[in-house]
């Protein structure tokens, strides 16, 4: 096996006296795509963020291979009105790029010639694209992407995720990936880490989709409801979030159906 | 060479301009304009302190800025929203700054001066420490530009890059202080947050990117220090009040502008 990108030990991160994330072991290896789920407050962000050194682990510890070189997709990011940018400086930032090479990611992304509009006036596929071209420029090793999907209808986000398969089988990068759209997901994973505040189960997609812990979060259909009652854990879910995510799994049953 | 006033004020005046505007910019960009409030009301308790004890205005009211933007950084996001926190520390250092000055007596001090300004009186001591505070201002900019740029956009964004966006902070608040310290003898304390934030304002609607924004405010920032100065010559107005009133109206006029090549 080769050496892990990013490993956790023990990770456990603390929002004031709440603790969001508890004793979690996790790693990535090269060329691996890793599928972060969980309900909505689960700790799947924070996580992300701890990867990428923005909060500080109450307890265990973040190893990063030395030099490694991160990709970041954010779920969104807002542009504040008084900051003029170019979709072309944006590529640039923070290390300027070649105008070839901005414009030859641009087109690899999908929005070819949209390097003079200002990103401010791009639509939301538009705008995940160019995130996504820019974080693509600096040849990640290890592509993060949180919810990077959120704004888009779903052939845009289905879209999105095969250029994302696309990329790993070009550059052979390693692609972690919070995402809501599970059944888009599940397929193109390897793994799948189900996050509740530490890991409840974890494995390729069709272990986890079979997983007992899973199912009681994210319901199996209209026994989604029945499945909460499954699920024997120290803490408890509220009936909301099973009923949140149980749209989702019907949806995904619909579309597996149809 | 240095010799006529006019030309000591002109030179005072374009040195700050200059490293005021860009710096400017990300006070704009990152919704900072009460932070500047803050730290330049905070200088006059500098101000007092170095009268106190016979150090340098220019280092007094430094450490004082630099002290007050630390204070204000550290206790953000405790309890009380920025924007009240902002407002309790900006008048509350001016406050306890304008008491302290009324307790030195046997110093006879004009607190007019330091509170709006007093460009024509700039000696060259002055304008050598003004240009030197400023080029380090600018230099400062410019070195960390592409990482402060990245950490305003979004901090996550920074830090997959390797950047740490709270030492871009710092060296953001950092200057701002040099700049607060600079600017006293120019504009006064209650007026520089106007040399921040107004030019690149103006700038804004003639901008396509963050670097020509920076640029434009920075002439825009020149011409209205030279102008402002010639206007208050003319008709015998303050100088520090006269170069905002020269902003103000570069500002409308670039909104002016702005609606009417909406409408067209």
């Amino acid at each position: 096996m080769s050496a892990a990108l990013v490993t956790t030990a023990g990770l456990t991160v603390r929002h004031g006296a709440a603790t969001v994330l508890e004793n979690v072991d996790f790693s990535i290896v090269p060329g691996e795509i890793v599928t972060i789920v969980g309900p909505n407050g689960s700790g799947k962000s924070t996580l992300l963020r701890a990867i990428l050194g923005g909060v500080r682990p109450a307890a265990g510890t973040v190893t990063r291979r030395a030099g490694l070189r991160l990709g970041y997709v954010p779920q969104r990011l807002v542009l504040d009105a008084t900051l003029p940018m170019t979709v072309a400086r944006f590529l640039g930032l923070p290390r300027r790029v070649p105008a070839a090479e901005a414009t030859a990611a641009l087109a690899r992304a999908g929005v070819p010639g949209i390097g003079t509009r200002q990103m401010a006036a791009l639509s939301g596929g538009q705008f995940q694209r160019v995130l996504l071209a820019r974080a693509l420029i600096a040849r990640p090793e290890l592509l993060i992407l949180d919810e990077a999907t959120a704004g888009l209808d779903q052939p845009g986000s289905a879209a999105f995720y095969r250029q994302i398969e696309q990329v790993r089988r070009e550059t052979g990068c390693a692609v972690l990936m919070v995402s809501h759209d599970l059944h888009v997901v599940m397929s193109a994973s390897d793994r799948v880490i189900c996050v509740n505040g530490h890991i409840c189960c974890e494995g390729t997609p069709e272990v986890v989709a079979e997983a007992p812990v899973y199912r009681a979060l994210f319901g199996e259909g209209t026994q989604g409801a029945l499945a909460l009652y499954r699920h024997h854990h120290d803490h408890r879910h509220g009936p909301g979030e099973g009923c949140g995510h149980d749209h989702t799994a019907k949806r995904a049953a619909a579309e597996e159906q149809a | 060479m240095l010799d006529d006033f006019m030309l000591r004020a002109a030179l005072a005046g374009i040195g700050t301009a200059l490293a005021a505007a860009p710096l400017g910019c990300f006070v704009v960009w990152r919704r900072m304009a009460y932070f500047g409030d803050a730290t330049a009301h905070a200088a006059i308790l500098g101000v007092a302190l170095s009268l106190a004890l016979s150090l340098p205005v220019f280092a007094g009211a430094l450490i004082v800025a630099l002290v007050m933007a630390t204070l204000v950084t550290l206790l953000a996001g405790r309890g009380y929203a920025m924007d009240t926190l902002l407002g309790v520390m900006a008048h509350s250092a001016l406050a306890f700054g304008l008491v302290a000055v009324s307790f030195l007596s046997g110093v006879r001090i004009d607190v007019m001066a330091y509170l709006f300004g007093d460009i024509l009186s700039v000696s060259r001591g002055d304008l050598g420490i003004i240009w030197g505070g400023a080029a380090l201002v600018l230099a400062l900019t410019l070195w960390r530009w592409s990482a402060l740029l990245t950490a305003t956009l979004n901090p996550d964004l920074a830090r997959a890059a390797g950047i740490d966006p709270r030492r871009e902070e710092l060296i953001l608040t950092l200057a701002l202080a040099i700049v607060v310290a600079v600017a006293i003898k120019v504009v006064g304390v209650l007026l520089i947050t106007a040399l921040l934030i107004i030019p690149a304002a103006t700038a804004r609607p003639f901008a396509r990117t963050p670097e020509a924004m920076a640029l434009i405010a920075a002439l825009i920032a020149v011409v209205a220090a030279w102008g402002g100065l010639r206007l208050s010559f003319m008709f015998d107005t303050p100088t520090g009040p006269t170069i905002v009133c020269a902003l103000a109206l570069m500002f409308c006029a670039s909104s002016v502008a702005t609606a009417v090549r909406r409408r067209a």
